[in-house]
């Protein structure tokens, strides 16, 4: 009956509603430290649900390619795309290594050219909302992931992690409106900043409007963030407007396809100290 | 519509939007079939369960999305009443009134969803009319289309068994 009585005075039960929310939202807008643990057991919780629901539409989808398909072409073409992923990620290094050596800069940074660790990881689920560029992936803390590491495919840079629980993580990719990575025009080393535009586009900006750069030209990551290891391709520039202003307008076409996504590299090794460590205007969000 | 079906709708909703959208349509899709089930079931349930539907989606959205937790439940919750008061006090069975609905209810979500963010200045939206036109129209399509499939559902099962008793 209590509850009858409630249903029926709408007003005040939209008002409680409502002030609920308000004080949900104003509370995390005023404490801006980590994550809100309500916030990370609903996460936590509900990855698992899109492991089962990633489980049975990969279980649906292997069957039926399993059963429709050639057996051993299959496995033999999984193999020879996990060789071309492997030897994609080669020639990046390998590129950039090239371009490094071209420079003075070579002589300096030679010393830091480690190998970098990192771990496959599948991708279980997409964006919740679609106002918010993130993925899902079935790697947590329990292997070692951390939030800020870099994720990487063979095409290049897909974003960082922003949410790690213990068996699965968020990923923040980086055409998100909030992401950013610093970057550089390859051939030309001019400096600047990649951010994410929503869609599927990236947009550079502090770019000297003097600064050399035409459609065509590789973008790479810059390493300045502390997020992103240095000289990994973002993409392509696909337009370039020389406004009146001091900097240049720069549209770049990505060179992962981040509709296709379906397994991803995280970057386990933390940048090197010797690149200085800046915040991009994704770590203020 | 009883709470635990509206549950499942919602769950549903979720599982598709996260996962298997990923399949379908690539993962780009400008869908939100979680706001789809809260227009539904208020126009269906009435203000307060349209309401409550709509918070609760909207609080498990926002904590799996990266944004912060409480302005989409808001948004939603607002958007549930609205057009649960929309269905009570006019007519919203033909087709072409529903499509507006899904359509105004997706542009008032979306106003006051970004509208926060912006307010609060915690996240910048430049230019999004042609995003949030196209999720109008996606998410008509599919209420609209969810309506046909749930309203078809009886006569279905009663020919069904109709076919059955005859032979």
């Amino acid at each position: 009956m209590a509850v009858i009585d409630i249903r029926r005075r709408t007003g005040y039960l939209f008002l409680a509603v409502v002030v609920g929310h308000v004080i949900l939202i104003s509370m995390q807008v005023t404490t801006r430290r980590g994550v809100p643990m309500l916030q990370e057991v609903i996460f936590g919780v509900f990855s698992e649900v899109q492991r089962g629901a990633n489980g049975i539409a990969t279980g649906v989808r292997t069957s039926w390619q399993n059963y429709f398909a050639l057996q051993q072409v299959q496995e033999e073409n999984e193999r020879l795309k996990q060789q071309l992923s492997t030897l994609q990620i080669r020639l990046q290094r390998e590129r950039s290594l090239a371009q490094q050596s071209e420079s003075l800069q070579k002589l300096l940074e030679l010393k830091t050219g480690s190998e970098l660790s990192t771990t496959a990881a599948n991708v279980i689920a997409g964006g919740a909302s679609p106002e918010f560029r993130t993925i899902t992936i079935d790697k947590g803390t329990g292997e070692g992931v951390r939030a800020d590491m870099a994720v990487i495919s063979p095409a290049g840079i897909v974003g960082r992690v922003i949410q790690p629980s213990r068996r699965a993580a968020k990923i923040q990719l980086l055409i998100d409106r909030n992401a950013a990575a610093g970057a550089l025009v390859e051939r030309t080393r001019a400096q600047g900043v990649v951010v994410g535009t929503g869609v599927d586009q990236l947009r550079m900006d502090y770019v000297s409007g003097s600064a050399e750069v035409k459609p065509g030209d590789t973008v790479v990551t810059s390493g300045i963030d502390g997020i992103y290891p240095k000289g990994f391709v973002i993409g392509q520039i696909q337009s370039v407007r020389r406004g009146a202003g001091q900097y240049s307008s720069i549209v770049i076409q990505p060179a992962v396809d981040f509709s296709a996504l379906e397994a991803v590299l995280i970057v386990l090794t933390p940048p090197s100290p010797a690149e200085p460590a800046g915040r991009g205007k994704d770590q203020d969000h | 519509m009883k709470a635990a079906g509206v549950l499942t709708a919602i769950a549903l909703a979720l599982a598709l939007q996260t996962s298997l959208a990923r399949f379908l349509i690539g993962g780009t899709a400008a869908l939100d079939l979680v706001l789809v089930v809260v227009v539904y079931v208020a126009l269906t349930s009435g203000p307060v369960t349209g309401m409550l539907a709509g918070s609760a989606a909207g609080l498990v959205q926002d904590a799996l999305s990266s944004g912060t937790l409480g302005i989409g439940g808001l948004a939603k919750a607002i958007v549930g009443f609205g057009a649960g008061v929309i269905g009570q006090q006019f007519i919203v069975t033909a087709a072409f009134p529903r499509f507006v609905m899904f359509i105004a209810a997706t542009l008032v979500h979306s106003a006051l969803f970004m509208g926060m963010y912006v307010l609060l200045g915690l996240k910048e939206f430049p230019s999004p009319w042609a995003a949030v036109l196209s999720q109008a129209i996606g998410n008509a399509v599919v209420g609209i289309v969810a309506f046909a499939i749930v309203e078809s559902l009886p006569g279905v099962m009663e020919r069904r068994r109709f076919r059955r008793s005859s032979r």
